[in-house]
């Protein structure tokens, strides 16, 4: 029965997409006319959600020895003294002008030097560090944090100010350390689950 | 023990105690919690006072369990139940916070912005208003059965089936097709992926491909006929069928559709793996599960019941579809008899087999080997690490890895003891 109806309305979709096709993109089934309207402000109230290209990033910005004091208060109680030799996730290797190369292996990997891109390091410590008070660091307070990761792990200088515009353009390291490159989906023709 | 107060009071309990250990300054004693592991408790003993004895959240604490700062993790005792169905008290959790949510589903809601004709806001009651669906699917964390966690040291988490392949369990979810949501809001056409978001305190993240949200996917709100329990997501949460678990995201607050994947910390970081077969950089962006089964009963940690009768019985699934066949072999692979299926059989569910055995009281290494709906089989332990380019000696060991397959070996001995048999 459920499949009866799937591929009636697949026969369906069919016919509305040639119909459409000249206009649309995605043909459109009836709405249920559901949900609230949101605003572009509430949507910057919550989204936090960035991209590997600096998408979403806010206003702000910090430098490593800003983000050296922060680290110290709220960040070496589990990850060590700048980042190394803590209880949890070292997260420097190299040290400043030397940047580690790999191999990332297994506790490598916790390191901001695996990392494809900077902006990762900014989203994730923004939504859940530090435990058990994620959320508790300013926008400034996240950007000199992760300034401060970057030139331990000799990424960048001492003097580089990280904010919305620098921090995507932060050359990685470990760029090309992931297979595929460029993910896509449907995935390689292999069975997938190799 | 602490005999009084229900399980799951004395649950909260024990994630609320963690976060206080995780609340305070110092950094001495609190980490005793790292990897710390509670016992699984044995089987309350069914006393006669009547049928609320049948649904004690006491079975809860049946699950293994490991805390640390920033995980919470329950393994699903796969040795204890029949059928297709994890009772909802033992489904397997693998939580990346430190403390469970506390969120007001009157409150809640979803968000979808991003690429859209019409970023919305949703209640709980505009998703129990719109067509609902009802599918049994399975959910398996991206690092169940890993090489690692072979051996000694970890037996009070369970026997070895629980706590080698404990984190998954199979459940009938209820829930609104994410499509519906999606045809809701108006996906613009270059909204190739989405990003999902949670409501715990770590905000877990994870990108989705459009193709796969529009297939399958639903919102969920129910599991097994009640809502979804807080550590399953409660209020709502995603069901990726067939994919591993992470992309599920739990207590779902928003969603914003994208035009590339975004690399989160999650499927950049923590889920990718090295391997030797491309230079050891590392595979991310993993999707579907392969062909899997596991013999549940007889397994290692338990005993053997004596000569004669026995039923061996496991669960198989895959992330490809419906289990076609399973084979059960009695001589470590050497020969092969097809297992009996137990209905139902659906896709990206659980399949409970079984298969009729007479031990003679020799030794015998027994195995299970699933094949999906598209022809693919489960690999043997080798196969498998030759595929992720492992030498045969490298795949004696166990070897980092995710998304492990590979067929499961117990082997029983003369005194009707059984062991782990997968790396000896």
């Amino acid at each position: 029965m459920g499949a009866y109806t799937m591929r009636c309305s697949a026969k369906l979709l069919a016919t509305v997409m040639i119909l459409a096709a000249p206009t649309a993109g995605l043909a459109q089934s009836p709405r249920y006319n559901v949900g609230a309207p949101l605003s572009q402000e509430e949507i910057k109230s919550f989204d936090f959600m960035i991209g590997p290209e600096g998408q979403a990033l806010p206003s702000g910005s910090g430098t490593a020895k800003e983000g050296a004091v922060v680290f110290a208060k709220r960040c070496e109680v589990c990850h060590g003294k700048n980042g190394q030799n803590g209880v949890l996730r070292r997260l420097v290797l190299g040290s400043p002008g030397k940047p580690y190369r790999g191999p990332f292996t297994e506790a490598e990997k916790d390191s901001v030097a695996y990392y494809p891109n900077a902006t990762i390091a900014w989203d994730y410590i923004n939504r859940a560090m530090p435990v058990p008070k994620p959320g508790s660091l300013t926008h400034d307070e996240v950007y000199a944090v992760v300034a401060f990761l970057l030139y331990q792990n000799g990424i960048i200088q001492e003097t580089d100010v990280m904010d919305a515009k620098s921090l995507p353009k932060v050359e990685m390291p470990n760029r090309d350390g992931f297979v595929p490159a460029k993910p896509v989906y449907p995935p390689e023709p292999k069975p997938s689950w190799w | 023990m602490d005999s009084s107060g229900s399980g799951r009071r004395r649950f909260l309990k024990q994630a609320a105690a963690l976060a206080g250990v995780a609340a305070g300054a110092g950094a001495g004693a609190e980490f005793a919690a790292r990897g710390q592991s509670v016992k699984p408790e044995a089987r309350p003993e069914a006393k006669a006072e009547g049928p609320a004895e049948a649904h004690d959240h006491r079975e809860l604490l049946r699950r293994g369990a490991r805390f640390s700062v920033d995980h919470i993790t329950y393994y699903t005792p796969l040795q204890d139940y029949g059928g297709i169905i994890t009772p909802t008290s033992l489904h397997f959790v693998q939580y990346h916070a430190s403390h469970f949510p506390d969120i007001d589903a009157k409150q809640h809601r979803l968000t979808i912005h991003g690429l859209v004709d019409r970023p919305l806001s949703f209640s709980m009651d505009d998703l129990k208003n719109l067509p609902s669906v009802t599918r049994i699917h399975f959910l398996e964390c991206h690092a169940n059965s890993s090489p690692m966690i072979h051996g000694t040291g970890n037996e009070n988490m369970g026997p070895s089936v629980q706590y080698v392949h404990g984190m998954t369990s199979c459940s009938e979810w209820t829930g609104v097709p994410l499509s519906v949501l999606l045809n809701e809001v108006g996906v613009q056409k270059e909204g190739t992926w989405l990003v999902s978001e949670g409501a715990d305190p770590g905000k877990f993240s994870h990108t989705l491909p459009m193709a796969k949200a529009m297939e399958d996917v639903f919102v969920a709100y129910g599991q097994n006929g009640e809502p979804l329990r807080v550590e399953q997501g409660y209020p709502i949460r995603l069901i990726v069928p067939g994919w591993e678990a992470p992309f599920s995201v739990k207590y779902l607050a928003h969603i914003k559709v994208v035009d590339e994947p975004y690399n989160t910390w999650n499927e950049s970081m923590n889920h990718s793996v090295a391997r030797p077969d491309i230079g050891g950089k590392a595979r991310w962006y993993h999707f579907q599960f392969g062909p899997k089964s596991v013999i549940t009963r007889p397994s290692a940690g338990l005993k053997m019941p004596g000569k004669g009768y026995v039923q061996i019985t496991g669960l198989a699934w895959s992330g490809g579809g419906v289990v076609r066949k399973v084979d059960v072999s009695t001589d470590g692979g050497k020969t092969w008899k097809e297992a009996k299926l137990q209905g139902p059989v659906v896709p990206r569910a659980h399949t409970r087999f079984t298969f009729d055995w007479a031990w003679d009281g020799e030794e015998a290494v027994l195995m299970s080997r699933c094949t999906d709906e598209l022809g693919e089989v489960q690999p043997s332990r080798a196969e498998l690490f030759k595929n992720w380019g492992f030498t045969e000696e490298q795949s004696k060991k166990p070897q980092r890895s995710i998304h492990t397959n590979c067929m499961q070996p117990w082997r029983v001995a003369r005194d009707g003891s059984i062991h782990d048999a997968m790396f000896s």
